[in-house]
């Protein structure tokens, strides 16, 4: 086993406010940034889907206020079509990246890898702190695209060309918008090859001795699946940004074909092509959408453990499945293009990949439900956001069987049961992991317990809200509800509308309950109860066996020494019910790895 | 809580699956030839999720209600089989369902898309552009005239871009707004696009197919029930994406003849 | 740039003045009266010459009638058929407004303007309106002066888009979509240009904006037109018929009088 804690990255404790809470270095300062960020994405981008769900319930409303965010976007307070589909862009674009790719990767897991690892910290802090900033500035570049005259692009988080190519002639918000876009999207790229580095070389190189790589617990595996998809997937989609920079500012075509007319007007592009940029998008959006949930399933089973008292049935099982997914998420992207115009045989390739990976995907699920079997469930916040992200993997993943075949596909794609389906495994399932591991981490990164009566009603509204929100999402898509559509004048949607005003209100309210998280959040790191110990729910990684909260170089004087694999619960001959990783004590179970 | 929460999972699952099987907002009916097969793809497909569903659901729902309070001195055990089984489980079940699901769908996909339309099958063409679908067909001469983008003028009602002074063929092509085909009569869909990308579909005919700029795209259909139905735009194509619609009229032989009449008529 | 004013405005301003001053000044007081007398006439010969009215005595107009040579084409119907609304708005459908020719042969939406205007850089302060009534514009060609503000309206049940589209380098382009109900759009345009503009939702709805500098006017459906304000001088007159045919003419104005130019276009 390979000891390289000695060769760790020493950086003394930091004395001034700059250098300890903004430009840190210390990769614990860095997760709570990232997670900062996430939180503040992630509430703009719910109040997003606000004003598009009130739109599309009640569509000549005039929400009060609305034309101050808009110069254009809505005169009298009435949303216009374009203003929709800016503010559904923008929702989808700020949830994907500034949410779901942050917090359950880089929020979570810069602060716990190098824990859980039993590092000092990662090998490249400043590299990392840049990871963070950059991260920031693509926000911050995003956002801006509000500001400009005509408002934000308005073409869908998946930018589609030609139309996010053509600049302003194919509608407003498609010149400078697409320019932010696509320029604060590669700006994120950078940062998260930052961190994938980071990650990739704490995996592997920064453990402690005795930490093999199969005695990492499985959030750490989670993080270290995903930082290899990250340097990959992204290193494709900036690319894909340049060029599409290019077609606006330096009179290039990448996109555009000969021949695109808009108002009488024969556009000076040649040559481009349209499906090129949705092979380059989907190439990266498709292992995008598994680096959204794999840190959720490492979080939520790292959870699941701790609260059944019981390792997995299979941890290399998971593992294995956990990577299976990754690679296999890699030859599947070609699912979102079954009527995209490309080859038809070329959908078949893409069609069987995507229905094998239901096999890991299934396995995952059956080894959860298998280790509940026999096992000791402790129900607290974090367990039921973990159980409840297992009852939505379920749900989001069942109706992927559908988008898998081509043939069945033909009636789904681009309806509402596409949209049912991702808002169920990243909307809310990835929501949820990120849930549990807040409530599951929230002692050791501040010393306070969150209220345990608000966690739960924040749970309980949340799992029957959000299935009352996206359930009928599936409804609809069957019904032919075309997706995007800021209104519905066609004869055959009008009568689903009453449908859409039930999902309104499901969202309105269950998103006012996500205000309780954010107040127990708030106030518990603040005045929240005081945590009983160094480790209030029992575990056995090292994060619970180091101060609470950890210190600048994470263990102290001396770095931990691993004896026992992760998840040594309910052992049989044990002092107590588990066994942590670093304790000396000579039990080992039977199957436990060397 | 626990088995509150387990009776919650149950009541989410039966009540998500009601609308499904009681059909409250049903598949538009098919009006295809070739719909059928997608329609018992989508039943089996239908069938296999539902039993996965529900199954995962309860049993995930009765494990959290049984083993969230232990006996007094009962020990953590495992499931029966252990890992392996249920991996060898997840491989020989979802593995032959999946196949079985991927095979038989070859079927209906083939049916739209690697089947040759028919050689007395009615050529119409349509083109997509920001925002509203426009039909050509070929008139008389059963043939197209060229198109040129550059005589596009939507000012002058020239959707196409044609040259009726010019080009010999173009001279009896009609121009229309509305697409109407005869009933039971294959037709051989030509798709462009004028702009950006748009998608031609029509629930009824289980045909969805996006336009592709720059690429000549086709699909072939057969509509086998007289009646008005509507064309509707998927693919995200600007502000008024949301309205971009064309009535399809399926009509009888001789209310097709009259009807490409007098729109030849009005040309 | 000089605004018109209102004399009424300097009247009553005196009139107060007087009535402040009286409290102070006795009307008994002959050089009282001269000296305010002489005031006021100052005043009032100084509005007169600071103040632009429209109707200054020696502006004189331009009239005359456009008419169409030859057959009017045959006006493709317009099929609106993807808007349930705009059929029913049309029970009788409408026509393309490419030629839109009145009894007599008289050719409406005709622009006629004063080439290379450098007149006093007058703007028109009425605000006329750009309609979307029934899926079609009205009126089909708008002129304005540079800077003149104009407003767009809706009438419509349906939502439309505006969208025209100047030449980037003359003009800034805009698009802004106006649901049913939605209030008026203003705007101006800074350059001259003919601008066209359309409706993407509904393609068959066309127009002009077509933006000159100085005096103006639209040849209505009997082609007859009338450009007032046009000061004595020598001019070329400029008729703009859509899409961009023009034709010149030189007139000379008179004070007060009418200056007469005609025009024929050959129907293409």
């Amino acid at each position: 086993m390979h000891d390289m804690s000695s060769h760790a990255v020493h950086h003394g404790a930091p004395t001034s406010f700059i250098r300890k809470h903004v430009f840190s270095l210390d990769h614990k300062v860095i997760g709570k940034q990232y997670y900062a960020l996430a939180l503040v994405a992630a509430v703009t981008g719910m109040v997003l889907s606000w004003l598009m769900r009130i739109h599309l319930g009640w569509g000549s409303y005039a929400i009060p206020g609305l034309h101050l965010l808009s110069k254009t976007g809505a005169p009298g307070d009435v949303m216009t079509p374009e203003y929709y589909l800016q503010l559904m862009t923008m929702h989808g674009t700020i949830m994907v990246f500034f949410v779901l790719t942050t917090a359950p990767f880089a929020a979570f897991g810069n602060f716990f890898l190098p824990i859980q690892t039993g590092a000092e910290d990662m090998p490249f802090p400043h590299f990392n702190m840049m990871s963070f900033w950059v991260t920031f500035v693509a926000f911050l570049v995003l956002v801006s695209s509000f500001f400009v005259s005509d408002g934000p692009t308005l073409g869908g988080w998946t930018q589609y060309a030609p139309l996010s190519a053509v600049g302003s002639a194919g509608g407003p918000g498609q010149g400078w918008g697409v320019v932010l876009w696509a320029t604060s999207i590669a700006i994120f790229c950078v940062g998260q090859l930052f961190g994938s580095l980071n990650f990739i070389t704490t995996t592997l190189d920064m453990r402690t001795k005795g930490m093999s790589l199969m005695r990492l617990p499985l959030s750490a595996w989670g993080w270290f699946i995903t930082s290899v998809m990250g340097l990959t997937a992204f290193a494709v989609l900036m690319p894909a940004c340049i060029l599409l920079i290019l077609d606006h500012v330096a009179g290039t075509s990448f996109f555009v074909p000969t021949n695109t007319v808009i108002n009488d007007q024969v556009l000076p592009h040649t040559g481009g092509s349209t499906l090129l940029w949705q092979h380059l998008f989907w190439f990266f959006g498709h292992p995008e959408v598994y680096i959204a949930i794999i840190p959720g399933m490492g979080i939520v089973s790292h959870v699941l453990i701790t609260s059944m008292r019981r390792p997995m049935l299979s941890h290399r099982v998971l593992i294995y499945s956990m990577a299976a997914l990754g690679v296999l998420s890699y030859m599947v992207y070609g699912h979102h293009m079954f009527v995209s115009g490309m080859n038809p045989k070329s959908a078949i390739a893409f069609s069987f990949p995507t229905l094998v990976i239901t096999i890991p995907s299934t396995i995952v699920v059956l080894i959860w439900l298998g280790s509940l079997y026999g096992s000791k469930l402790r129900i607290t916040s974090a367990s039921l956001f973990a159980l409840g992200f297992v009852s939505m993997f379920i749900s989001g993943g069942v109706s992927g069987f559908f988008l898998a075949q081509p043939s069945t596909d033909i009636m789904l794609h681009a309806t509402y049961f596409v949209v049912g389906h991702f808002h169920l495994v990243m909307g809310v399932a990835a929501m949820f992991g990120i849930f549990a591991g807040t409530y599951f981490w929230f002692p050791k990164m501040t010393g306070r317990m969150m209220n345990e009566t608000l966690g739960r009603a924040h749970f309980w509204l949340s799992f029957v809200g959000a299935y009352c929100i996206f359930m009928p999402f599936h409804y609809l898509g069957i019904a032919g509800n075309v997706r995007r559509y800021q209104a519905f004048t066609d004869d055959y949607l009008v009568p689903l509308i009453p449908l859409h005003k039930f999902i309104t209100v499901s969202a309105v309210c269950t998103g006012l309950v996500q205000l309780i998280f954010v107040y127990n959040l708030i106030h518990s790191r603040f005045a929240g109860e005081k945590a009983p110990s160094d480790n209030p729910w029992e575990g056995t990684s090292l994060e619970w066996s180091t101060a609470t909260p950890p210190p600048h170089n994470n263990f102290g004087d001396t770095m931990p020494v691993v004896h026992h694999d992760p998840y040594q619960y309910s052992v049989e001959g044990a002092s107590k019910d588990f066994i942590m990783q670093t304790s000396t004590e000579a039990v080992h179970s039977p199957d436990e790895e060397k | 809580m626990a088995k509150i929460f387990a009776v919650t999972i149950v009541l989410i699952a039966i009540a998500s699956a009601i609308p499904i099987v009681a059909h409250m907002w049903p598949m538009p009916q098919d009006i295809s030839t070739h719909g059928h097969l997608i329609d018992e793809q989508y039943s089996d497909t239908m069938a296999e999720a539902g039993i996965s569903f529900l199954a995962s659901q309860f049993l995930l729902a009765f494990f959290i209600w049984r083993f969230s309070s232990p006996r007094p001195g009962e020990k953590v055990k495992s499931f029966p089989g252990g890992a392996s089984g249920l991996v060898i489980a997840a491989f020989l079940l979802v593995g032959t369902e999946v196949l079985a699901l991927g095979v038989f769908g070859m079927k209906a996909w083939s049916a739209v898309y690697f089947d040759a339309p028919s050689a007395n099958a009615l050529p119409v063409q349509v083109q997509a552009g920001q925002f509203a679908f426009y039909f050509r067909y070929t008139g008389p001469d059963g043939t197209f005239g060229p198109l040129h983008a550059d005589k596009i003028s939507e000012a002058n009602a020239n959707f196409f871009g044609i040259d009726t002074t010019n080009d010999q063929d173009s001279k009896d092509d009609v121009v229309t707004a509305e697409m109407a085909i005869p009933v039971n009569r294959e037709i051989h869909l030509l798709m462009h696009s004028k702009d950006v990308g748009h998608s031609f579909y029509v629930p009824e005919l289980r045909i969805q197919q996006d336009f592709v700029p720059g690429l000549d795209v086709s699909v072939h259909f057969t509509a086998t029930k007289v009646g008005k139905y509507e064309i509707v735009c998927t693919q995200l194509c600007g502000l008024g994406h949301y309205n971009m619609k064309a009535y399809l009229n399926v009509l009888s032989p001789e209310d097709f003849d009259n009807w490409m009449k007098q729109q030849a008529a009005l040309q | 740039m000089l605004r018109h004013r209102d004399n009424s405005e300097a009247i009553t301003g005196i009139a107060n003045m007087l009535d402040a001053n009286e409290r102070i000044f006795s009307m008994k007081n002959r050089s009282n009266v001269a000296f305010l007398t002489a005031v006021a006439t100052l005043v009032c010969c100084a509005a007169l010459i600071l103040g632009q009215k429209v109707n200054a005595a020696g502006e004189g107009k331009i009239t005359g009638t456009v008419k169409l040579d030859g057959a009017a084409p045959h006006m493709k119907g317009i099929d609106m058929g993807k808007d349930p609304y705009c059929v029913k708005a049309n029970p009788t459908p409408q026509h393309l407004e490419t030629y839109v020719v009145g009894s007599g042969g008289g050719l409406a939406n005709v622009v006629l303007s004063i080439d290379g205007w450098s007149g006093n850089a007058t703007v028109e302060t009425n605000v006329p309106v750009f309609d979307q009534k029934n899926c079609m514009y009205t009126p089909h060609v708008l002129a304005l002066d540079t800077a003149q503000n104009f407003k767009v309206k809706t009438s419509d049940q349906t939502a439309h888009n505006i969208h025209p589209l100047p030449n980037p380098m003359t003009n800034v382009g805009w698009n802004q979509s106006q649901p049913p109900g939605a209030p008026d759009v203003e705007k101006s345009w800074k350059n001259p240009e003919v601008i066209p503009v359309q409706c993407n939702i509904h393609p068959w709805m066309h127009g002009f904006f077509v933006v000159v500098k100085g005096p103006y006017a639209v040849s209505d459906a009997n082609g007859n037109f009338t450009i007032n304000n046009v000061p004595p001088g020598s001019y070329t007159v400029k008729a703009w018929h859509e899409p961009d045919e023009t034709q010149t003419q030189k007139v000379t104005v008179a004070a007060g009088a009418s200056a007469s130019a005609n025009f024929t276009f050959k129907a293409k």
